[in-house]
């Protein structure tokens, strides 16, 4: 069976249908142009709809979906991404950076001390080309530099 | 010669220390992501679109630099095509036919200085095109009122998704999901919020710079972790960098015409450098290949695709610059650039602001020089980086996104933002959805209705306004059969394509 085309297609279906509902539902005060506010997107949401109708009756074959591990690697690695946005103010740009990217070089096969060795320079680099050369702001946090 | 002055006039806006630094800067990026094996044009453009905008740059600098980048990845896609045999990106896919058995031959540094160097007379002509008919189709573009303008988006669509994608329902959800999106925050129109469900953050609309960056840049990154690819293959030794007298003399015709279909393929609204360099590549095969040594190293197998791909990648430049409609991924994204920097590309662009597109198209001239430079003494440098590991690699590409959205918004939201779109792009790459039509419904979503509000207010809620002028029929037409003509060719296409990779394994 082709599930992943049938629950994508049946997703398109969901998401046009919220669409245009959602779309119905924006007030509209008084009538500006003869369309107003609520025609295009009742038309882009019926197109999602019916683009998802044809997924869901003739499903391409089965993408190749990770597994297990693969998944799991996945999963940590939004999380640490997720994670550096919520640690980068407090932390500041170069702790928060130095953590996210150890990980994630880890992850990715390095040994625990090459990563974290990659993960500074990698950190003092960027802090040294966007802030002194480059004149952007980025969070100083903890350590005020 | 009004053409002539202005081009002048543009070698003088184009020709000061900053700009010149900022192109060969933008080369140098630009090769280098180019080079970097699964990171094409528009991940490289899209990586340093947020940054090119917070440093503030006026729009003529940001726009040199980050042409600059196009073109550089344009030829440094080549560099892990030849070598490796991992093109970074689906235009330099035919370039690894013949460049690679070339490589395995001990003949990578021919190959790659004979790529170099139709790349630079593919990027020069269709450079000298640009300037030729843009203007002339700005002029053109002069008579579309808002109706056809709207039948135009509705060819952008139809059109993008082609040949690339193996599903045109797919492409087609693509470029709906992008218009939805861009209808998310205040209606332009009428101020009244739409699809925000009451989140401030939202109201402003989805910063299209933050779909970007996730969808090209951070969902790559995830692609790597999942494949969990360590390490790339050595890149071998590359022998001299120079190609002889007479493999260059015996490529001339197949970079020429190489160069011609390349940017009638890039001009072309969704067909672009992909099909550029397949149509080059097998054209050149059918005139040139009478000892069947095509597919094994032959060097006019590298010329024409290379040569072809870069023209493209000009000949893209000019529905992007008159009409406002890329006709590829990465002029998308320069498009998104252009309206992030408040400059509106279409045929008043020609008119109002001269020094913006003549600077632009100075800067091109200019950076395929730099190119050439870059490509034949200093290959080697380039080539060592391929040796970077994509565990060192993927979490810079991340870090140096997040910095570029940060700086830009100083917003955690985005940035979780970007997260969620990158998550997207993934999923929808799996699923053989293609991502540019989502960008490019982001981008013109609000365009696209207001020219649809406009025609109907003109016409007092009539809707055969929409077809009621033989332009607007035509482009109409266009639409229909640019949806429906790859249906049928892309098929065909495909198989093709992978006849030609399989009779090269």
């Amino acid at each position: 069976m082709r599930w992943s085309d049938r629950i994508f297609g049946l997703a398109a279906l969901a998401l046009g249908v919220a669409y245009v509902l959602g779309a119905r539902a924006i007030e509209t005060p008084f009538a500006v142009d003869p369309l107003g506010p609520r025609t295009f997107p009742v038309i882009v949401g019926t197109t999602l709809a019916l683009t998802g109708l044809w997924p869901l009756l003739v499903p391409d074959p089965e993408p190749d979906w990770p597994r297990g591990r693969a998944l799991a690697e996945l999963a940590g690695a939004v999380a640490i991404l997720l994670a550096y946005t919520v640690l980068l103010e407090p932390l500041g740009f170069v702790p928060a950076t130095v953590l996210a990217a150890a990980l994630l070089a880890w992850r990715l096969g390095g040994s625990l001390p090459e990563s974290a060795l990659f993960a500074l320079l990698c950190a003092v680099g960027l802090r040294l080309v966007f802030v002194d050369v480059l004149e952007l702001s980025l969070p100083r946090g903890l350590l005020g530099w | 010669m009004d053409v002539l002055t202005a081009l002048l006039e543009g070698f003088a806006t184009a020709l000061t220390p900053t700009h010149l630094a900022l192109a060969v800067l933008g080369c140098v990026l630009g090769t280098l992501v180019g080079a970097l094996p699964g990171l094409g044009p528009s991940n490289g453009v899209a990586i340093l679109v947020p940054l090119a905008f917070s440093l503030g740059l006026p729009a003529t600098s940001a726009l040199i630099l980050l042409t600059s980048v196009y073109y550089g990845a344009m030829y440094g896609g080549r560099i892990s095509s030849i070598l490796l045999n991992i093109p970074g990106d689906e235009p330099a896919l035919m370039t690894t036919l013949d460049g690679h058995p070339m490589a395995k031959a001990g003949r990578a540094g021919e190959a790659l200085a004979l790529s170099g160097i139709a790349s630079f007379v593919g990027g020069v002509c269709a450079t000298l095109g640009l300037v030729l008919l843009a203007p002339l189709l700005a002029r053109f573009a002069l008579l579309f009122g808002p109706a056809e303008y709207f039948a135009l988006y509705v060819l952008a669509f139809a059109t993008l998704g082609g040949l690339a994608a193996r599903n045109p329902v797919k492409a087609l959800f693509a470029a709906a999901l992008g218009l939805g999106l861009a209808l998310v925050g205040y209606d332009t129109t009428t101020g009244i919020p739409r699809f925000t469900f009451g989140l401030v953050e939202l109201y402003e609309g989805i910063d299209f710079l933050v779909a970007i960056v996730g969808l090209f840049a951070v969902s790559e990154v995830f692609v790597f972790v999942e494949r969990g690819l360590r390490e790339l293959p050595h890149p071998g030794r590359l022998g001299r960098v120079t190609v002889p007298l007479a493999t260059l003399r015996r490529c001339a015709g197949s970079m020429l015409r190489g160069t011609g279909i390349g940017f009638v393929a890039g001009v072309l609204p969704g067909a672009g450098a992909s099909l550029g360099s397949f149509l080059a590549y097998t054209t050149e095969k059918r005139v040139s290949d009478r000892e069947g040594t095509f597919g094994r190293g032959d060097p006019r197998g590298v010329a024409a695709p290379e040569a072809g791909n870069n023209a493209a990648a000009g000949g893209a430049l000019v529905p992007m610059l008159t009409l406002g409609v890329p006709g590829s991924g990465t002029t998308a994204v320069l498009l998104a650039v252009l309206m992030a920097l408040d400059v509106t590309p279409g045929p008043l662009l020609f008119e109002r602001q001269p020094d913006v597109v003549w600077g632009l198209v100075a800067a091109l001239f200019f950076a395929n020089l730099v190119l050439l430079a870059l490509n034949l003494p200093l290959v080697g440098l380039f080539v060592r980086l391929l040796r970077v590991p994509p565990r060192h690699l993927m979490p810079l590409v991340a870090m140096v996104s997040f910095v570029g959205i940060h700086s830009i918004s100083n917003n955690p939201f985005d940035l979780q933002l970007v997260i969620a779109f990158g998550v997207l792009g993934w999923v929808l790459r799996r699923l053989d959805v293609p991502l540019v039509p989502v960008i490019l419904g982001i981008l013109l979503g609000n365009e696209m209705e207001d020219n649809l509000r406009r025609a109907l207010l003109i016409a007092d809620g009539d809707w055969t306004v929409l077809w009621g002028s033989p332009l607007a029929v035509g482009l109409w037409t266009v639409a229909v059969l640019g949806f429906f003509g790859p249906v049928l060719a892309g098929p065909w296409l495909r198989r093709r394509r992978a006849r030609l990779l399989a009779a090269r394994d």
